[in-house]
């Protein structure tokens, strides 16, 4: 049945509630204005000019990019191995195990960031790499085991034994043959992890410390405390990365061999 | 045993990272903070039972609840016509309309709140608009209070809402719809007597889940409440990084802990009810 008026009406008020903050916050990035006023009073890019010559922010924004290509790569690192083992391999304990690794989600990230907090303060890990490195892991990982799990699972068990007959030893079969085959999905789920951690504010913001911070947390303090569109144009320049980031891996591997739909 | 040398990196990672943390979280909930603020070693439930008998935690819980269920119920309620204008749409169109449906969760919390700030300010859209009509003499107050917490929450929930209902609608069988019409049923009657009851697992679905991200949402208050919205989840923030009152913070997220999976298990109740 085609959508009657009234439901294409009703609809047009969720779209317009989902997309106008974005709408706005980008045209606002661009105000010539000194507050958060809409419509802006004129156009100007004064205040992408002030984000890039702000040291403090430019560095939070570096640590952010370190941090979630650092926490790519070692979800991917222990996420990929764990998922193989998940998708082709049978042993006992396999169903609790992957439960495990999915269980971070579960827990709101204000309680695990206060739970992380307790543990790595003692330790003297918070506000260090490591101890943000932990912490963004938790959330990265569920995520990468997913993805990679579906992947190695959609290649055909056929090429890997296909593999072992010509005498390949199960571990080259594994690196040679399904990993290459797996690669999108690999290359989707580091894009992803990448995106959790850029984007990551609640329990970041349990572990920051003033000589490390990252620019989710600074753009949540500065929308706390501050009224300017500085903080717009903060939040365009995390749309950007993100942006970016989802474009290459389109450029890369395309999204549906990515997400591994061919 | 190959397999477990595979998986042990992960486990080990998430040993350290998460079951270590959250049981510490449990332990330290049980410990005592002494007169001068510092905390003592304990196994006692002295610092939950304060918090139960605390009026303030009540206050804090009811807020909470009655934020997300009024919260979750209007984000479900706007996601359905999204959801069901997608469902009706051709499918060229479909992936274009469910992109634009789950978008926001591609751009950080923050950066829509800053949105909504310029749009529901003192100086925002609204006010801009009232004033050019002549509509208000003094702003509408519509940030740092609970009506701006709770616009902002029902944004944030709809994505999750619309992903719940697309994947839910989907497998709803149109003819039944077509039946209706062809026996001359007007489309509000359709909607109200086929739709909607075959809806109504998704719907709940939908509810349940928009409603646990609601309790435990923490941003969203925060900003849009401009520090005068007091919620759980500030409350467990303040204790833990302003007050520094660690037990009582421990204490409080395990109530919210409680209660969250008080809220899991009845979905589960009732989702197996429904199958």
């Amino acid at each position: 049945m085609r959508p009657g008026i009234l439901l294409r009406l009703f609809a047009a008020l969720g779209y317009t509630l989902l997309l106008s903050p974005v709408v706005v916050v980008a045209a606002i990035s661009f105000s010539a204005g000194d507050f958060l006023t809409f419509p802006p009073p004129g156009f100007s890019l004064r205040w992408y000019q002030q984000l890039f010559s702000s040291g403090e922010l430019m560095a939070a924004l570096r640590n952010s990019a370190v941090l979630a290509v650092v926490v790519a790569v070692v979800a991917l690192l222990v996420g990929a191995p764990a998922s193989y083992a998940i998708a082709r391999l049978e042993f006992p304990g396999r169903d609790a195990l992957a439960g495990l690794l999915a269980a971070p989600l579960l827990l709101p990230t204000l309680v695990l960031g206060l739970a992380l907090l307790l543990a790595l303060q003692p330790l003297r890990l918070a506000a260090t790499w490591p101890g943000l490195v932990l912490a963004h892991s938790m959330v990265a990982i569920p995520f990468a085991t997913r993805i990679m799990t579906t992947a190695f699972t959609a290649v055909p068990r056929d090429l890997e034994e296909a593999a072992w007959t010509l005498g390949a030893t199960p571990l080259r079969a594994a690196l040679r043959v399904t990993l290459p085959i797996a690669a999108p999905g690999a290359v989707a789920a580091g894009a992803l992890c990448f995106l959790v951690s850029f984007d990551e504010t609640v329990i970041s913001l349990f572990l920051v410390g003033p000589r490390l911070s990252t620019l989710p947390v600074e753009m949540f303090r500065y929308a706390e405390n501050r009224t300017d569109p500085l903080v717009a144009a903060l939040a365009m320049a995390l749309i950007f990365v993100a942006l970016a980031v989802v474009l290459l891996v389109e450029r890369l591997v395309g999204f549906q061999r990515a997400l591994g739909r061919e | 045993m190959s397999a477990w040398l595979l998986m042990l990196p992960a486990v080990l990672l998430m040993a350290a990272g998460f079951l270590y943390p959250v049981a510490l979280l449990a332990r330290i909930s049980l410990n005592r903070t002494n007169d001068m603020g510092a905390m003592e070693p304990a196994h006692s439930l002295e610092t939950l039972g304060r918090l139960v008998e605390d009026e303030f935690t009540w206050e804090l819980a009811w807020n909470t609840a009655t934020l997300a269920a009024s919260s979750a119920l209007m984000a479900t309620a706007l996601a359905l016509p999204v959801a069901l204008l997608i469902r009706g749409a051709a499918p060229r169109w479909r992936g274009l309309l469910s992109l634009m449906a789950v978008a926001p969760l591609l751009v950080s919390g923050t950066a829509r709140i800053v949105g909504w700030m310029a749009i529901l300010g003192d100086r925002g859209l609204i006010n801009a608009v009232l004033a050019g009509l002549g509509l208000a003499e003094e702003p509408l107050r519509l940030i740092n209070n609970w009506t701006g917490v709770r616009i902002g929450l029902v944004e944030s929930l709809m994505p999750y809402a619309c992903l719940v209902l697309i994947a839910g609608l989907g497998r709803l069988d149109a003819r039944l719809e077509e039946a209706a019409a062809t026996l001359g049923a007007t489309r509000f009657r359709t909607f109200l007597r086929v739709t909607l009851p075959l809806a109504a697992p998704a719907l709940l679905a939908a509810f349940l889940l928009t409603f646990v991200l609601g309790v435990s949402a923490f941003v969203t208050p925060r900003l849009m409440g401009g520090g005068r919205v007091f919620v759980v989840a500030t409350e467990i923030f303040d204790l833990a990084l302003e007050t520094v009152d660690w037990p009582a913070a421990a204490a409080m997220a395990m109530l919210l802990l409680g209660a969250l999976a008080a809220a899991m298990l009845l979905r589960g109740l009732l989702g197996r009810r429904a199958a």
